[in-house]
């Protein structure tokens, strides 16, 4: 089986959630890879050094600056006339192209894998990680998006992929991108931190929020994460969301402060190695999935345990 | 401009739901369903725009069993002006895929020519996040999903889409796709009144043969179990005693 995988990355470096992807990818088979935006060559030189990769297709072209789905499927399609599977990670990237991508060739997606139990056979969470299924494709070629955290990274070195220019399939002019509001952070990325403090509503405000959890985040050089209920109050920024229609983290330790533990917060890190809450309500439901729990006053706790560590 | 909203009825998002000891799903008897939380946000930004003048008529559409009116009343309480149904068998194994939701949504859409179809990022079922994708590839049109800004300019619509690192707009020629997310808007509550009217609002009933549309499933589902349990945690009486810990575990020096 040939795989074509979808090169997440910023014009400057491929993002890990690309080096999982090729690790589930090569569960089901040769590994080629696709880079497509503009003025991307040093991603793809980047790519191909990537282990167990074979061929790297590179498209490069004005029309793939922004990985707008509506010029980047066409393209993906057109790949896939020698490729049985389109993998890509379930990123807002992917999650825009991938299905666009399925559509186009007639075949079912498989969302956010968890595993790969063999080439046609799958598992993925459902009902907020409160359910596994495992599915079979029936579709002759597959369309597949990986949960980031649920595979081994693929080495950076080691690979001799062979870098291949591919033709543009052009500016369909459906759509154009008009500007981008990023999120600056000197902080490690949330989906690929090793350590992760998340705040929740009992912050109280975004001043208190920054006081308490960014220094005991920076003394363990973690990165900030937050529940719904703190982003929609405002505290900080939508992109530190950690949940069901957040991002899905699963860091070795997962610290917990001021979060009662909803559903849907919890499916977006309940796979994470250690879970440690803090919160002043015993019966909060954080407690239920958390390996070490502390009762107590997060505004006492909080500065206490920066001071310490 | 015509907006056409589709709406799943799902189980009830504050409801844990239970995995039969069968392995074949998850246990729906005797649960609370309702409309699901996105589609709900796609129902009030159809209506915002429609009190903006920008809208015209706002037709809810959703596939599923008989009892997925109830949700299609919801949204016509809410303010949608019509709807439509297409029926489909109840029970495990009947669940009409995104690829064939989408397909049926792409002839609804050619007949009804409306200039933004409105939908959920994702159904709190099955969390696939495809049928807004699929139907404007299929329909040839672009998307903008993931939306927490919507705005109608003239035959173009902008939107801020929520995206991993932050936020990005982008310009879409009409008609076009577009999925919610959470942050688009609050969704109102529907009121007594409203409610009554609704239920005489028309909701016009088909099925997935009207329209020509082969609903079978390309997934198989082989089983479905509950997620690896954690094993019960310790609490730790104070700080001291916390920091102890993480310096065992290597995170604090």
């Amino acid at each position: 089986m040939k795989t074509l995988v979808w090169v997440e990355h910023d014009n400057a470096v491929v993002k890990d959630a690309t080096l999982a992807t090729v690790t589930a990818a090569s569960k089901l088979g040769e590994v080629h890879l696709l880079v497509a935006g503009s003025g991307c060559g040093a991603v793809a030189e980047q790519a191909a050094r990537i282990a167990g990769v074979g061929k790297v297709h590179v498209a490069d072209d004005a029309a793939y600056a922004n990985a707008l789905a509506e010029n980047v499927a066409p393209l993906v399609v057109e790949l896939m006339g020698h490729h049985d599977a389109f993998v890509a990670p379930a990123t807002s990237n992917g999650k825009n192209i991938a299905p666009r991508v399925a559509a186009l060739l007639d075949v079912m997606q498989i969302s956010d894998i968890l595993s790969v139990e063999s080439e046609d056979t799958f598992t993925r969470p459902t009902y907020a990680g409160n359910a596994i299924a495992t599915v079979r494709s029936k579709d002759d070629r597959k369309v597949i998006t990986v949960r980031g955290t649920a595979f081994e990274k693929a080495a950076t070195e080691g690979g001799s992929g062979t870098v291949e220019a591919v033709a543009s399939t052009g500016d369909k002019g459906l759509s154009s991108f008009v500007g981008a509001e990023i999120a600056k952070s000197e902080r490690p990325e949330l989906t690929s931190a090793k350590v992760i403090v998340s705040g929740g509503r009992a912050l109280k405000d975004g001043e208190t929020f920054e006081q308490l959890i960014f220094p005991l985040a920076d003394k363990l050089g973690a990165a900030v994460g937050a529940s719904r209920a703190a982003v929609d109050a405002g505290y900080v920024p939508n992109d530190y969301q950690v949940g069901q229609t957040g991002k899905i983290v699963a860091p070795e330790v997962y610290v917990a402060v001021g979060i009662s533990g909803a559903i849907q917060h919890l499916a977006g890190m309940k796979d994470s190695k250690t879970i440690i809450a803090i919160n002043k309500d015993e019966d909060a439901p954080i407690f239920q999935v958390a390996d070490i729990g502390l009762v107590g006053d997060l505004f006492k706790i909080v500065p206490e345990l920066t001071e310490k560590i | 401009m015509k907006a056409l909203v589709p709406v799943k009825r799902v189980i009830d998002y504050n409801v844990k739901p239970r995995v039969k000891a069968d392995g074949t799903g998850v246990d729906l008897s005797n649960v609370k369903m309702s409309i699901n939380p996105f589609d709900e946000i796609a129902v009030e930004e159809a209506i915002r725009l429609k009190e903006k003048g920008v809208a015209t008529e706002i037709v809810a559409v959703s596939v599923g069993p008989a009892k997925a009116q109830e949700t299609l009343r919801t949204a016509l309480a809410m303010g949608a002006d019509r709807a439509i149904l297409i029926q489909t068998p109840e029970g495990a194994g009947s669940e009409v895929e995104p690829l064939g939701v989408a397909k049926l949504l792409a002839k609804v859409q050619e007949e009804e020519q409306a200039g933004l179809v409105i939908l959920g990022k994702q159904a709190i079922d099955d969390d696939s996040n495809q049928t807004g994708q699929m139907l404007a590839a299929l329909l040839g049109l672009p998307q903008g999903t993931f939306a927490s800004k919507v705005e109608v300019e003239g035959d173009k619509v902008s939107v801020t889409r929520e995206v991993d690192g932050g936020l990005e707009t982008v310009k879409l020629s009409t008609p076009a796709i577009i999925t919610t997310d959470l942050r688009l808007n609050e969704p109102r509550y529907a009121s007594l009144p409203n409610i009554m009217k609704a239920k005489s609002k028309p909701l016009v009933q088909k099925t997935p043969s009207d329209y020509g549309v082969d609903v079978a499933p390309r997934l198989e589902t082989l089983k479905v179990a509950e997620p690896a349990g954690r094993t019960a945690g310790i609490k730790v009486a104070d700080v001291d005693e916390l920091v102890t810990k993480l310096k065992a575990m290597g995170v604090a020096g």
